[in-house]
Parts: C-alpha cells; sequence; structure tokens
C-alpha cells in the first residue's frame, strides 16, 4: 500500500490541528491558561524529567502554541517547530543553544535593518559575535569562516526586497565548515521557498508578517530540519554534553533529530524566557490555513505593479526579482518560482521630497513599518526608519533619499495600481 | 520491506498487537534514553521486560531483570534492541531460538543493521530499524504533537484519551494514509 504524502495546501489547513479530543471543538481552542494539571506525582515528575510528552506550563509549551509549532514545521518540511514571542525572539532563542561568549557566526549584511541591529550591538552584549558577509560576493562567507564560528545566517528572501540569497552555494560552504545553515524565511514563507530543500538546518520566521499575514499579531518560530549532527566535535555542549539542569540528560542522544527544537524550548525558551500568547497563536494559525491562497495573490499583485512602476516616468528604477532584467531574477527562478515575494523597493527620480510627498497622498496604502499585511503598506525609510542616518549611512543601508518600499497586499490589483497613480501625480 | 521508510499502518499495527517487549541493553540509570523509553512504554501499558547481563538478578522500574532473551520465562512478542548496531546479529539469532518465536525485532534509533534484519525477515520477524517505540508511539498517539515535533499524520477525527488522566492518548486513532516515517538522513543521503 502506498500513502500519500498530502499537499500543501491540505497541510495549510490540517497539519498539526485535530479535534479536542475532549469537547471535540474542531476550531484550535484558544487554551488561554498559564499552567496544566499533572495527572499524578510520577507524570508530574515524567514531565518535568523530559521523560515523557505533554504540558507543563506556558512558558515551556501550550497545545494552541504546538499545532502553529507543528503545521509550520509540516509546511517546512522539518522535523519540529518551536513558537516564540516575536521574530526577534526566535533569532535570541536559536543562538543562546549554539553560541558561548566569544564565539562568532556569519551573517549576510542584506537582512531586515532589525537584524543587523540586533546582531551588532545585542548579541555584542551576550559575546556573540557577528562576522558581516555579502550575498552577492558568495566567497566572503567562506572567508568569514574562523574555528570560533557556530553558524552561518541569511535571509532567503532578504528584506526590504528584491534580493535573493543563493542559499545552495552558501549551505555547501557550511557544510564544509560544519556549522548549521539557518534561514530566515520570513519574506517567502514555505509557500514560495522551502530552504530545508536547498540544504538549510534550521529555518526561523517572523510569524508577524505573510504566516499570520493579516497585521495581527507579533510572533515567532523555529524549525529544526533534523539534519545538523550536533554531536560531531562536542561544538555544541548545549545538545551533546548532559545537561546539569536536566539530571544528567543528553539532548541529541535523546531526542534525535528533532533535538534542537528541543533544546531551544526546554534550555532557551525555559530560561530566556519569550513565550508566544496561545492567543496570537490562535489568530497565527487562521491566518495559516489561507497562506496559499494569499500568497499567490499577494505575487499576482506585485509582479503586475512592478511591472507597473518600471514603465512610470517619475520612477528611475525598480528592485523586485520578478522583472525578467533584475539581476536576482534567475535566482528568484531557481529558489522562489512562484512569485518573488511581495516586499520591494523602487527609486523616485524626484528623490528625498517626492518620497515624502508620495507617502503623504495615498489613500489606499497605510504608511507604516510593517510588511507582509493583508492591506498595502508604503513606507520612506529616508524620512522615517532610517532618518537618523547620515546620507551616505542612508545610502549603504539601501534606504538613500529616493528608496521607497511597498508590500503588497491582496486588495484589486487596479486599486492598488490607481492609489500609487494618483499619489505619484500629485507628487 | 524498505528499511528507509515504513507507512504508518506498518508501525501502527505493530504497536497495537505486540503486549510483551524485551528490551535488551536498557540502562539502569534514570537519564539514559533506554531508561525513558521503557519508563514511558510500561506507562502505556505493555509488559515490559529489562534485559541486561549486568544487572541481572535486579529490578529496574519494578521490573525483574534478565541476563539474557532466553532467560525469559514467558513468551515475547516483540525484541526492541537497544544496543550498537554490530551486536544485532547476535540479538536476532538469540530472539530466533526462543520457542516461540516473538514477532517483531525493533532496532533503536540510530541502530541499522540489514544483514541482521535480512534474517530475522527470513525468520518471519517484521522489522523495524533506527526509529524508537516511544517516539513512535507519541508520533501516532497524537501525543508527541504537543512538543510541536512534525508528527506527519493527519486527521479531521478525534484523538482518544488513554484513560488514565488526560496527558496520556491512545493510538485509537484514525489518520488520513498520509504520514510514511521517512529517515530523513537516509531519504537525503539516496537522493545525493
Ligand atoms: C525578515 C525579518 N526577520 C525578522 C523580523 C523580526 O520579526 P519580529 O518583528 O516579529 O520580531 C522581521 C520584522 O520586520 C523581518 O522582516
Amino acid at each position: 500500500m502506498t500513502e500519500r504524502t498530502p499537499g500543501f495546501a491540505t497541510l495549510a489547513v490540517h497539519a498539526g490541528a485535530q479535534p479536542d479530543p475532549t469537547t471535540g471543538a474542531r476550531a484550535t481552542p484558544i487554551y488561554q491558561t498559564t499552567s496544566f494539571v499533572f495527572d499524578d506525582v510520577d507524570h508530574a515528575a515524567s514531565l518535568f524529567g523530559l521523560q515523557t510528552f505533554g504540558n507543563i506550563y506556558t512558558r515551556i509549551g501550550n497545545p494552541t502554541n504546538a499545532v502553529l509549532e507543528e503545521r509550520v514545521a509540516a509546511l517546512e518540511g522539518g522535523t519540529a517547530g518551536l513558537a516564540v514571542a516575536s521574530g526577534h525572539a526566535a533569532q535570541v532563542v536559536v543562538m543562546h543553544v549554539l553560541m558561548k561568549p566569544g564565539d562568532e557566526f556569519v551573517a549576510s549584511k542584506k537582512l531586515y535593518g532589525g537584524s543587523i541591529n540586533q546582531f551588532n550591538h545585542s548579541f555584542k552584549n551576550f559575546g556573540w559575535n557577528v562576522v558581516w558577509a555579502d550575498p552577492d560576493d558568495i566567497g566572503t562567507f567562506e572567508r568569514g569562516i574562523t574555528p570560533k564560528t557556530k553558524a552561518i545566517f541569511i535571509e532567503s528572501i532578504a528584506n526590504p526586497g528584491g534580493v535573493i540569497t543563493d542559499i545552495e552555494a552558501i549551505s555547501a560552504i557550511a557544510k564544509r565548515a560544519g556549522v548549521p545553515l539557518i534561514v530566515d524565511n520570513t519574506l517567502a514563507t514555505p509557500y514560495l521557498c522551502k530552504p530545508i530543500e536547498h540544504g538549510a538546518d534550521v529555518v526561523v520566521h517572523s510569524l508577524t508578517k505573510f504566516l499570520g499575514g493579516h497585521g495581527n499579531s507579533i510572533g515567532g518560530l523555529i524549525v529544526d530540519a533534523g539534519t545538523f549532527n550536533w554531536s560531531r566535535e562536542g561544538r555544541y555542549p548545549m545538545l551533546s554534553q548532559p545537561r546539569p539542569e536536566y539530571n544528567g540528560i543528553v539532548l541529541h542522544e535523546t531526542f534525535g533529530n528533532f533535538a534542537f527544537a528541543i533544546a531551544c524550548r526546554v534550555l532557551s525558551l525555559r530560561d530566556m524566557g519569550p513565550a508566544l500568547s496561545p492567543f496570537n497563536a490562535f489568530l497565527i494559525l487562521t491566518g495559516i490555513e489561507t497562506l496559499p491562497l494569499r500568497m499567490a495573490r499577494h505575487c499576482e499583485n506585485t509582479q503586475a505593479v512592478a511591472e507597473w512602476l518600471a514603465k512610470h516616468r517619475k520612477v528611475a528604477w525598480v528592485s523586485y526579482p520578478g522583472l525578467p532584467g533584475d539581476r536576482y531574477h534567475n535566482l528568484a527562478k531557481k529558489y522562489a518560482p512562484n512569485g518573488a515575494g511581495a516586499v520591494f523597493t523602487f527609486g523616485l527620480k524626484g528623490g528625498y521630497e517626492t518620497g515624502v510627498k508620495l507617502v503623504s497622498n495615498v489613500k489606499l496604502f497605510s504608511h507604516l513599518a510593517n510588511i507582509g499585511d493583508t492591506r498595502s503598506l508604503i513606507i520612506h525609510p529616508a524620512s522615517t526608519t532610517h532618518k537618523q542616518l547620515s546620507d551616505e549611512q542612508k545610502t549603504q543601508a539601501g534606504a538613500g533619499p529616493d528608496v521607497v518600499r511597498v508590500s503588497i497586499g491582496i486588495e484589486d490589483k487596479a486599486d492598488i495600481i490607481g492609489d500609487l497613480d494618483q499619489a505619484l501625480e500629485a507628487a | 520491506m524498505s528499511h528507509d521508510s515504513y507507512p504508518d499502518a506498518y508501525i501502527r499495527g505493530i504497536l497495537n498487537t505486540v503486549k510483551t517487549i524485551a528490551m535488551v541493553g536498557i540502562s539502569p540509570k534514570d537519564n539514559r534514553p533506554s531508561y525513558f523509553a521503557f519508563k514511558y512504554l510500561l506507562d502505556r501499558g505493555y509488559n515490559m521486560i529489562p534485559v541486561n547481563p549486568g544487572q541481572a538478578g535486579h529490578e529496574i522500574l519494578g521490573r525483574k531483570v534478565y541476563a539474557r532473551l532466553g532467560d525469559i520465562p514467558e513468551p515475547i512478542d516483540m525484541v526492541d534492541v537497544f544496543r550498537a548496531a554490530q551486536y544485532a546479529p547476535q540479538i536476532v539469532a538469540e530472539a530466533l531460538a526462543l520457542k516461540p518465536r516473538p514477532q517483531v525485532i525493533w532496532m533503536q534509533l540510530g541502530v541499522r543493521n540489514d544483514e541482521a534484519a535480512a534474517t530475522a525477515e527470513a525468520g518471519g520477524l517484521k522489522v523495524v530499524m533506527n526509529r524508537c517505540p516511544k517516539i513512535e508511539y507519541g508520533r501516532l498517539s497524537s501525543e508527541i504533537s504537543w512538543m510541536g515535533v512534525n508528527s506527519r499524520t493527519l486527521t479531521a477525527k478525534r484523538a482518544n484519551i488513554f484513560g488514565r488522566g488526560v496527558q496520556r492518548m491512545s493510538l485509537a486513532r484514525t489518520t488520513m494514509t498520509g504520514g510514511t516515517t521517512i529517515d530523513s538522513a537516509a531519504a537525503k543521503s539516496k537522493g545525493a
């Protein structure tokens, strides 16, 4: 008998969820509780000792969050997931398992600006040292590796959009170095790109964006690909050494190919504390049910808007890999064949002043600092998120005075283009 | 039988039929994976028998330890091999010499010996390799989903509670014929 593997849309609706065993509730209930009663004393001891599966306290795990974890792990093709309070929390939790003070990791310099800040400043306070590499010059990743390197970190489609990273080339470097490749798959979502198929060992998400998709909840998620050998050379003692806080158990040997997700939960999340609210998990789960429909529409609209902007007389350039002449077009065809995402930047011939007018003139687009909403969003980084930087620094960060970033929603594309049209005319 | 991937129905069938399981190579230490698996399966109602020559005559979790399979005074349904792969042929030979023979040889996560498997299969036994019965039970009962693990199962049917408390689930659960227990490492090395 051959058994069917469910398709992506089926997983998006069902993976991880089943009718509630005690009430029959079909939608995933919001288990809005801090704690769970033990069946008996021995059961409690087994739970605390990681000898059995179950629920103790919502900082460590919650049944609503667990559905979300399994859902995203299934969509990504990983062995297990862990939900946390935000995308940034996911990055802290992952690095806390991998790094000790004085260790290094190599990261792409084309990342979400918040991640660049987190790595440059907050992580340095922990003694976790970032070494920047350039995804447009893959050799810089190889040259960034030292004996202290514990991981490589990239984004599949990089925020503010327009950059597609060559995951397989960087995975080959990670494998040679014997370190895990961590891929932030926030902008692509597993609908557009599955980094594990291209060699990622860990995938992280800001659920806040397209996975949740409705601009209503902050959340983050970690997926364990189950591919990395944590015990080789003893370089990852959180996984390969007896843990004093758990009676000397060795997590990798006990949990096999989902040990990394368990380490993130029982060491990192338990002790650092950024737990996701079950209410947020519920909203994000509801969002994920329509992920394939939304992403297809996001990409269709974005392609149309990018093509329209590229021909506009007030627009100097458009950076969207879905456009045939774009420098990342071939990488997009390989890694995101169903669409290059919904976030991109473009340049205005009129510079700073035109940018300010454009974001003031729009009526359908929302002027704000998020991406990945059903609604179309717009921001002029030079006058907002990057205002404090010098012009030179702005240009280096891809936030020059002429740059506008959009996240295209799922409204009617005629209305989206119509709004940009009137706003550009008046700018 | 391919040993890279098992249909869920095959694993579920085994875990639903066997009642007495001899675990060869169980550790008496309460922080070892074998101890965890033994305790978990005992708690799910299996008649667990520890086998470890170094511990013979002692008890583990209240169960008398035997030195070897041949010393066990009752019929056993399944042998769970918690030893390195090189010892599997000898354990299979001992299992085949038992009267009555067990129905299943199960080699733990990380343990795979194709030669021993072929011998056991030629003797009419079912074989599972490189899997953990605790993880498989947790996966097929849906308990493991509480840990965010991808159970690779899918269903619109309610899971069933085991009967003692509410945090133990039973194997009486219907799933879509969907998941196979893929050994991702093996699948990968083949694909590459
Ligand atoms: C690519 C990417 N990664 C991570 C984050 C951080 O996520 P969060 O805001 O959920 O902490 C963001 C947020 O904008 C992002 O765009």
